[in-house]
């Protein structure tokens, strides 16, 4: 206890001293909780934007489906499977879609499109369907109507309400054919999709394919994000071999890749970040410890023993590490929830391009309190190793060498 | 019973400069008994620093047995010295022998609170040794707001707060004018009758050495000379008592 209280009467010794390692620490501790904040909420809302735009965070096909993407490897829509999905307490809601390709007329136009086969009311849960509307009205379950993307409509010169001829291949092999109103339009920011996705009922997509109760996917929309992976593998679990259970990552190879890649840039920042307080911190330390050499010596030559002046040392540190860190954090805290609530915007291509794609074009910070524990506890840590340096050198001290001036 | 404090034997202590050894102390056999006030002198280089650090724990000789408190110390281990020098030596360096961040008491408590002390013991020895070395008024006063004499006076305090078995002085009062010089050696001859604690310090300075009881020697490492000091001395000594 006296020792503590040494260690603190130490640390005010030198003011300036402890007044840089402690700004150092905090302003690290604010640079790396910000970063990693940014880092979490512009991939979380990357990936919220992906796969709400049509993905879904985990989808459930029949096993071999994504790699052989054609009707005949559609599966049975079985009220038993969507019982036991969602009876995963992080499953939120389910929407089965059967998806193939047709071709589509007008007049004397013919396109290739994307026929998606959806449950209205709950697509719209998942991917915000309602929201694209830009022209007519959304879908209900047993319409004879379709929704048309807005570029595959224009190329057609479609508008709501004239007819469209549907044709293309059914279930095995069968022959495809219909004839449907355009009930509405949806527009998409990706031209991949606005250029040929064409939506309609589920029962009326089964009628179309004479795929009658069949579905190509499971769409899972969860409650909670952070837990995609574990939930991924309990569902997976549950239904056995039969189906293929995919999280976005799955079915997304390149954004996963493309935030991993990003995420080694952030954490390459970071490390640089803990260099430059490593340093900070181990300078004064030297600076410290050779101002304090005689003095040291002088202790132990008295009677200290090397484990007491090692305990007084780390306290030092221990204190200095920790005011900076707490002070970080409590400053950080209203920073990241200011950013969260007013993100950053985007400018420039980045931004086109990201409006492009439907995106909002903003850096929005994450307030996962994991963010501000970590990197607190990593600069803690960081500053405690430092410490090292002056355990070893009093581990090494000879007494009478240190009081020579 | 036995009032032997340092009994070294044949204790030599060897430099490498360069090709040369040099022997800072050279087969020395010193003796010293409970209460004594001795002082060790000798030109500049002579061994008095080498002397004191060897009886102090603080080094080793190349030769030699030193017995303190019944135990060779030469044997034991850089830590059990640590040990050792706590429980058994008090020390009083030539300057800066204070933590600037404590006050003079906590400086004082500081090598009672390293021995465990109980508090309330802790409280009267120094209040004891504050009324002894007449510092009271400036118990709660750092280091910086103190005198060189006043600091060395508290080092001393501080030195026989531990109740060592002899407190080691090397140079004490280099760095004091002759005033604050006399001062601390009131001090510690008062200390050396008040409490019978054995002082052994060394110096160059004639009227430093004039107030010892015992007069050490060196030259080259060896002991010349050996005694009390000589009549000249004492009849100053005694003026000064007077006055
Ligand atoms: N660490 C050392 N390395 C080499 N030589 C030393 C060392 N310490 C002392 N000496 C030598 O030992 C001799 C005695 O030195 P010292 O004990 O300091 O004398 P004094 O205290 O009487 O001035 C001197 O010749 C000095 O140069
Ligand atoms: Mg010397």
């Amino acid at each position: 206890m006296w020792l503590a209280k040494m260690a603190w009467k130490n640390i005010w010794r030198n003011r300036n001293r402890t007044a840089i390692t402690m700004s150092a620490i905090f302003f690290a501790v604010i640079l790396s909780i910000l970063t990693s904040s940014l880092k979490d909420g512009v991939f979380n809302n990357l990936v919220k934007n992906v796969v709400g735009f049509y993905t879904g965070y985990v989808q459930i096909h029949k096993q071999g489906y994504w790699d052989e993407q054609v009707l005949d490897n559609c599966m049975e829509a079985s009220p038993k499977s969507i019982n036991q999905i969602l009876g995963h307490s992080n499953v939120a809601s389910i929407a089965s879609r059967l998806e193939s390709f047709g071709l589509i007329s007008s007049g004397d136009l013919t396109k290739g499109v994307m026929v998606v086969g959806i449950e209205p009311e709950k697509e719209n849960l998942i991917t915000s369907l309602k929201n694209r509307l830009v022209s007519g009205g959304y879908l209900l379950n047993e319409d004879r109507s379709v929704l048309l993307a807005k570029g595959l409509a224009d190329q057609l010169r479609l508008k709501v309400n004239d007819t469209i001829v549907l044709i293309g291949q059914g279930y095995h092999g069968s022959t495809a054919a219909g004839k449907y109103r355009v009930k509405g339009i949806v527009q998409f920011g990706s031209p991949d999709l606005n250029d040929k996705i064409l939506y309609m009922p589920l029962t009326t997509a089964q009628d179309f394919f004479s795929a009658y109760n069949m579905i190509t996917s499971y769409t899972i929309l969860l409650h909670n994000i952070n837990d995609l992976s574990s939930t991924a593998s309990e569902i997976r679990a549950s239904l056995g071999r039969e189906y293929e259970v995919m999280t976005w990552a799955d079915l997304l190879p390149n954004i996963k890749q493309h935030i991993a890649s990003d995420s080694n840039s952030m954490k390459f920042i970071q490390g640089i970040l803990y260099m430059l307080v490593c340093f900070g911190i181990l300078s004064t330390l030297l600076m410290m410890m050779i101002e304090r050499k005689y003095e040291m010596g002088m202790l132990v030559a008295i009677g200290m023993k090397k484990l007491q002046l090692i305990f007084l040392l780390v306290m030092e540190s221990l204190l200095t590490v920790l005011a900076g860190c707490f002070l970080g954090i409590m400053a950080s805290i209203p920073l990241v929830y200011y950013l969260n609530k007013n993100p950053l915007k985007m400018g420039g291509e980045t931004a086109r391009a990201y409006e492009r794609f439907g995106f909002e074009a903003i850096f929005p910070a994450s307030t996962d309190p994991g963010n501000f524990f970590n990197q607190g506890l990593i600069v803690i840590a960081f500053g405690l190793a430092m410490s090292l340096y002056p355990i070893y050198k009093v581990i090494r001290m000879n007494p009478l060498t240190a009081m020579k001036q | 019973m036995d009032n032997t404090v340092i009994d070294a034997h044949n204790i030599s202590k060897i430099y490498n400069q360069g090709t040369f050894p040099v022997y800072a102390v050279n087969n020395v056999h010193l003796h010293l008994e409970r209460g004594e006030f001795t002082a060790l002198v000798g030109p500049s280089g002579s061994g008095k620093t080498t002397l004191l650090n060897l009886i102090g724990g603080l080094d080793k000789p190349n030769q030699g047995s030193i017995i303190i408190n019944g135990q060779d110390i030469t044997k034991l281990s850089a830590n059990e010295l640590i040990d050792f020098r706590l429980h058994n030596i008090g020390f009083v360096f030539q300057s800066f022998n204070l933590v600037p961040v404590l006050t003079a008491r906590e400086n004082v408590e500081f090598i009672m609170q390293l021995q465990n002390k109980k508090k309330d013991e802790m409280q009267t020895r120094v209040m004891q040794l504050f009324k002894q070395i007449g510092l009271e008024d400036k118990m709660n006063n750092r280091p910086s707001q103190l005198s060189g004499g006043q600091q060395q006076r508290v080092a001393v305090a501080r030195a026989l707060a531990s109740k060592p078995q002899f407190v080691l002085a090397d140079e004490p009062t280099a760095n004091l004018d002759s005033l604050s010089a006399s001062n601390l050696l009131d001090i510690m001859a008062k200390l050396n009758a008040e409490e019978n604690m054995t002082f052994i310090f060394s110096t160059h300075d004639q009227r430093v050495i004039e107030r010892a009881r015992r007069v050490i020697t060196l030259v080259d490492g060896k002991i010349t000379n050996d005694s009390a000091p000589t009549k000249t001395t004492m009849e100053i000594q005694s003026a000064t008592l007077v006055k």
